[in-house]
């Protein structure tokens, strides 16, 4: 049976994280890690992606975003034991757990992809995995164009009234509402 | 001990994700196509809720204004939100919740992680020949806030009055969106 109010409670619970890591440490973001992640990976293929700086120890790539901002993403790949990136890595850890804490297991069909994807696309799994790429690869292209996500931008950004966080806000909801009409709202394709 | 934060707090911040179901799918797909508002009344209540609880602590000075991070406005922020949006919409996920998805087991978060991380690389690899384009443009000052959050490193579009005067108003409007939004049908 669903609880009355549960919204209530996601939100407080999701509201006091936001809250307790800008006290604490700084506000929420994940997208920064997808390019750190990619950083490792490419920098352990070809080692001279990432440089030290022998006069100011600043780190320094041959990749132009990289390198932006004094090498900022360049420092966070060369070490990549930081704030960040295990912050990102628990969260996997955190779903996992959620997952155990929870009476409802998620169905195996579920698994693959949710209801309303199966009402409109039926029940391939590479249908759905091929869309999924794909739909991630446009998130974080456009998450690093905005410089944040959700995360950072959307909620982080709004709890301080950050401009750029409404902004973005408006851009997310003013494809994403049309787009998931248009898709999910029509018939059943045979 | 940086580090021991980040474990804890990405650790609660996964599992406020999924327990909120924001990681769910099927809850973002039903918001975003006007069926099932639950999760749009998560959102709009926990920003108002952090929200003021945040500059209510800040008039207080009981957190470090250096702490926060106003984020630079530019039109790139509008355009990558956009294409962001439609990645939501045919994923039912976003970067932050597909990790979550991705440990609670579920497969399709997975294939949505790893066409992120593509396109982030493909993001890497053609910045430096955009990044001196337009669309990086500061606009209206660029680390702008409607609120004054810190004063020494941002600018508030409010001028001198008081954040929580600002803010707060914001932040209630937030919740009582939340509060009166339908729930529309369950999905």
């Amino acid at each position: 049976m669903k609880k009355p109010k549960s919204w209530l409670k996601g939100g407080l619970l999701l509201g006091s994280v936001f809250l307790v890591a800008v006290w604490l440490v700084k506000p929420v973001g994940v997208s920064t890690q997808f390019v750190v992640l990619d950083g490792i990976v490419w920098n352990l293929l070809s080692p001279d992606l990432i440089s030290q700086n022998d006069a100011s120890q600043a780190y320094e790539s041959s990749n132009a975003y990289l390198n932006k901002s004094g090498g900022k993403y360049a420092s966070l790949v060369a070490n990549p034991l930081n704030y960040g990136f295990i912050f990102a890595l628990s969260m996997l850890v955190g779903g996992f757990v959620s997952g155990k804490l929870s009476r409802k297991k998620i169905s195996n069909e579920d698994r693959i992809s949710p209801k309303v994807w199966r009402d409109r696309f039926g029940a391939s799994a590479k249908k759905r995995y091929a869309f999924a790429f794909f739909a991630g690869f446009l998130a974080l292209f456009g998450a690093r164009l905005a410089a944040g996500c959700t995360s950072g931008h959307m909620m982080s950004g709004m709890m301080q009234t950050s401009l750029s966080g409404y902004l973005f806000a408006a851009g997310a909801f003013a494809t994403a509402i049309p787009i998931a009409i248009l898709v999910f709202n029509s018939k059943r394709s045979s | 001990m940086k580090i021991i934060l980040a474990i804890i707090l990405g650790l609660a911040f996964g599992i406020a994700l999924d327990q909120a179901k924001a990681s769910y799918p099927q809850k973002i797909i039903g918001m975003l196509h006007l069926k099932d508002f639950h999760l749009m009344k998560v959102i709009l209540f926990s920003i108002g809720f952090s929200s003021l609880l945040l500059f209510i602590l800040l008039s207080l000075n009981l957190i470090d204004a250096g702490h926060l991070s106003v984020k630079t406005t530019y039109a790139g922020v509008i355009i990558g939100g956009a294409i962001l949006g439609a990645g939501f919409a045919i994923g039912g996920y976003c970067p932050g919740t597909c990790v979550v998805a991705a440990g609670r087991g579920r497969k399709d978060a997975l294939a949505f992680l790893a066409g992120g991380l593509l396109g982030a690389l493909v993001y890497m690899l053609i910045f430096g020949l955009i990044k001196d384009a337009a669309l990086f443009d500061k606009i209206a000052g660029g680390a702008v806030s409607l609120a004054e959050t810190n004063p020494e490193k941002y600018t508030s579009l409010s001028g001198n009055l008081p954040a929580l005067l600002v803010a707060g108003p914001i932040a209630i409007l937030f919740m009582l969106i939340a509060f009166f939004l339908p729930e529309g049908t369950e999905s």
